[in-house]
């Protein structure tokens, strides 16, 4: 069921929801960008439907609203070891279909992997609820149809943000009271179907092939351009790993927290170990860990789909303009020249 | 609501004995039925969580040796006998010591690799039926890193042991890396064996290697992996190596599977 309605109208509705949820969405902060005059788009609560960045790609996903960049985990006072909370207010998310596609990448990993389920992430999870944003003609660093992400039929809400008034398709029944009062029309979200950027995906099929993709000379390459930052780990709507460290507060000793950080396996001591010990010394290694883990490792556990949505944000933050896409493509182009190789010596056996 | 599985519990400790200069063992109040080559999370409030291996269980207790390296670890030496040390667990894969049971088992440790696999050999030493000819062969640095003394000598009477020190000439231990006296365990009469090659992942690499030169097949060589961890629940992304939780498929890998975990 879709319905057209203006922007006032829109506003009084987001008002009414208001009450039983946060609404997040991509927002604008002006001069807040990378460099001078420009803007970043990351996501935020917003007051009105005209806040929401629409028309651009927002420079962070919105896995932050449901996995905190920090989380406290517990409160800790002399000697009582409280859970830290959450109120019970819903999250209506505006996302882009890759996004939404990402946050099921997120579920695998916090609901599914291991023999619990993550707490943490359940409590926020189960209050979310999407409002699908449509792309148009998508950006230019966007790969999501190389990936099959550019599709979704996970969300409540889709808008149609036109000049003067929105298309909204409901979904979700629970939403249907909001519009009742509406003009209804046909409506139903349109994804993209194709991107400038394409990606070839590696085909490895062989431990042994593994192992060579292990050696190849290209990640070499990266030592010297990978500053080990991080910034691509951030904006990846799939980057799940984090690091639990505790703290003291500074006004009271005795009080204090544990709470969990975003962390990533870029950076160099994602490895090390009290005493010394650690793993991946190199840039050039990490990258490769992270690159497999998004278009290898990740499918080679859960079986169903790739890790990495192509939703291209680490292209857009690299400081050193290292593109995702193109190592994604040079990887590929490396299997096929092993094997390749390979065939060719057994042929010449 | 699920439950919240970050959420450690407080436990007395009994006892406390030092190693080391750099080491002790803390013995934990526990009813928990935790597996040989398991591990706890340890976490004292406001300090840090660390993942620490189960070195020795009995009745109603647990023991964990604790070497004083970080943070977390320097704050667990200030405890003392009556203190809680806050727990979750146990995690990972143990051994499979219902494999090893009526075969011979060979134990090559190194170092802190001795902790994982003490409880292992403990079982055996006192179950002696359940076992037919035990090698141990440890090895540690020098003479101040020497671990579970008294372990180690009562050993002796019921396994075949060569302890030795990288550098150290001490009465009652051999001197060079645990490689350098492989050849004295005599692999080519043992027919149903396991081998548990624990300790630093460079010893480990060379030990196993070895091993398959003595003709031991793979899959009979068992090795623990230590690993950077916060949740131990294949949550935190720490211990991945390709698609494997150490966590969770680990610390405990039959070599067959550890060879292919590259980095």
């Amino acid at each position: 069921m879709g319905y057209s309605l203006s922007y006032g109208r829109m506003n009084e509705i987001l008002k009414e929801l208001q009450q039983n949820y946060r609404v997040y969405a991509p927002r604008r902060w002006a001069g807040r960008g990378r460099y001078s005059d420009t803007d970043l788009i990351r996501y935020g609560e917003i007051a009105a439907v005209e806040e929401v960045v629409h028309d651009e790609k927002s420079d962070f996903s919105p896995k932050e609203i449901i996995f905190p960049i920090t989380q406290p985990l517990f409160y800790f006072t002399e000697d009582e070891y409280r859970e830290s909370r959450v109120d019970d207010q819903g999250l209506l998310i505006f996302a882009r279909p890759c996004d939404i596609n990402g946050i099921r990448r997120l579920d695998t990993m916090f609901l599914k992997n291991g023999d619990s389920e993550d707490s943490y992430y359940r409590r926020l999870r189960d209050k979310a609820r999407f409002v699908l944003m449509e792309c148009g003609t998508g950006w230019d660093t966007c790969f999501c149809v190389s990936m099959g992400s550019n599709r979704t039929s996970d969300y409540s809400l889709a808008v149609r943000f036109l000049p003067d008034h929105l298309l909204v398709e409901v979904r979700d029944e629970a939403f249907k009271r909001y519009f009742s009062q509406e003009r209804e029309v046909e409506f139903t979200p349109e994804f993209v179907t194709s991107n400038p950027r394409t990606v070839r995906l590696p085909e490895i099929d062989s431990s042994g092939l593994l192992r060579k993709v292990y050696d190849l000379e290209m990640w070499k390459e990266y030592n010297s351009r990978c500053q080990s930052c991080g910034a691509c780990t951030a904006a990846c709507i799939t980057c799940s790993c984090f690091t639990t460290s505790d703290l003291i507060y500074n006004e009271n000793a005795r009080v204090g927290e544990r709470r969990r950080v975003w962390a990533s396996c870029l950076h160099e001591d994602f490895t090390a170990m009290a005493g010394g010990l650690g793993f991946r010394a190199t840039p050039g290694e990490r990258l490769r860990f992270r690159t497999l883990h998004k278009v290898y490792d990740y499918k080679a556990r859960f079986k169903e789909e790739q890790m990495c949505v192509g939703c291209g944000r680490c292209d857009d933050r690299c400081p050193e303009f290292i593109s995702f896409a193109t190592i994604i493509n040079r990887l590929s182009d490396e299997v096929e020249r092993l094997k390749k190789e390979a065939s060719q010596e057994v042929a010449g056996q | 609501m699920s439950t919240n599985i970050l959420l450690p519990r407080p436990h007395r400790i009994l006892a406390i004995n030092q190693e080391t200069e750099h080491e002790y063992t803390f013995r934990v109040e526990s009813g928990a039925a935790a597996k040989h080559g398991q591990f706890y999370q340890l976490s004292l409030p406001k300090i840090g969580e660390a993942p620490i291996s189960v070195s020795a269980m009995g009745d109603g207790w647990l023991e964990f040796t604790i070497r004083k390296v970080g943070k977390l670890t320097s704050e667990v030496f200030r405890l003392r006998p009556g203190d809680r040390l806050f727990m979750r667990g146990p995690y990972g894969k143990p051994f499979p010591i219902d494999d090893f049971k009526h075969g011979d088992l060979v134990v090559i440790a190194g170092g802190t690799g001795v902790a994982p696999v003490r409880s292992t050999l403990r079982y055996f030493y006192e179950h002696p039926e359940e076992i037919k000819e035990v090698y141990f062969l440890a090895g540690f640095r020098d003479e101040g890193s020497i671990l579970f003394r008294a372990d180690l000598e009562r050993f002796k009477a019921r396994f075949h042991t060569i302890y030795t020190l990288d550098r150290d000439r001490v009465d009652g231990f051999e001197t060079g890396l645990v490689t350098r006296h492989l050849g004295r365990i005599p692999f080519s009469t043992l027919t149903r064996y396991h081998v548990i090659i624990v300790g630093p992942p460079v010893m480990m690499h060379h030990t196993a290697l070895k091993c398959l030169e003595y003709g031991v097949p793979e899959e009979k060589i068992w090795v623990s992996f230590e690993r950077r961890m916060s949740c131990a629940v294949g949550k935190c992304g720490h211990c991945k190596i390709n698609e494997t939780y150490v966590c969770l498929e680990g610390p405990v890998f039959n070599y067959t599977k550890a060879k292919e975990l590259w980095d």
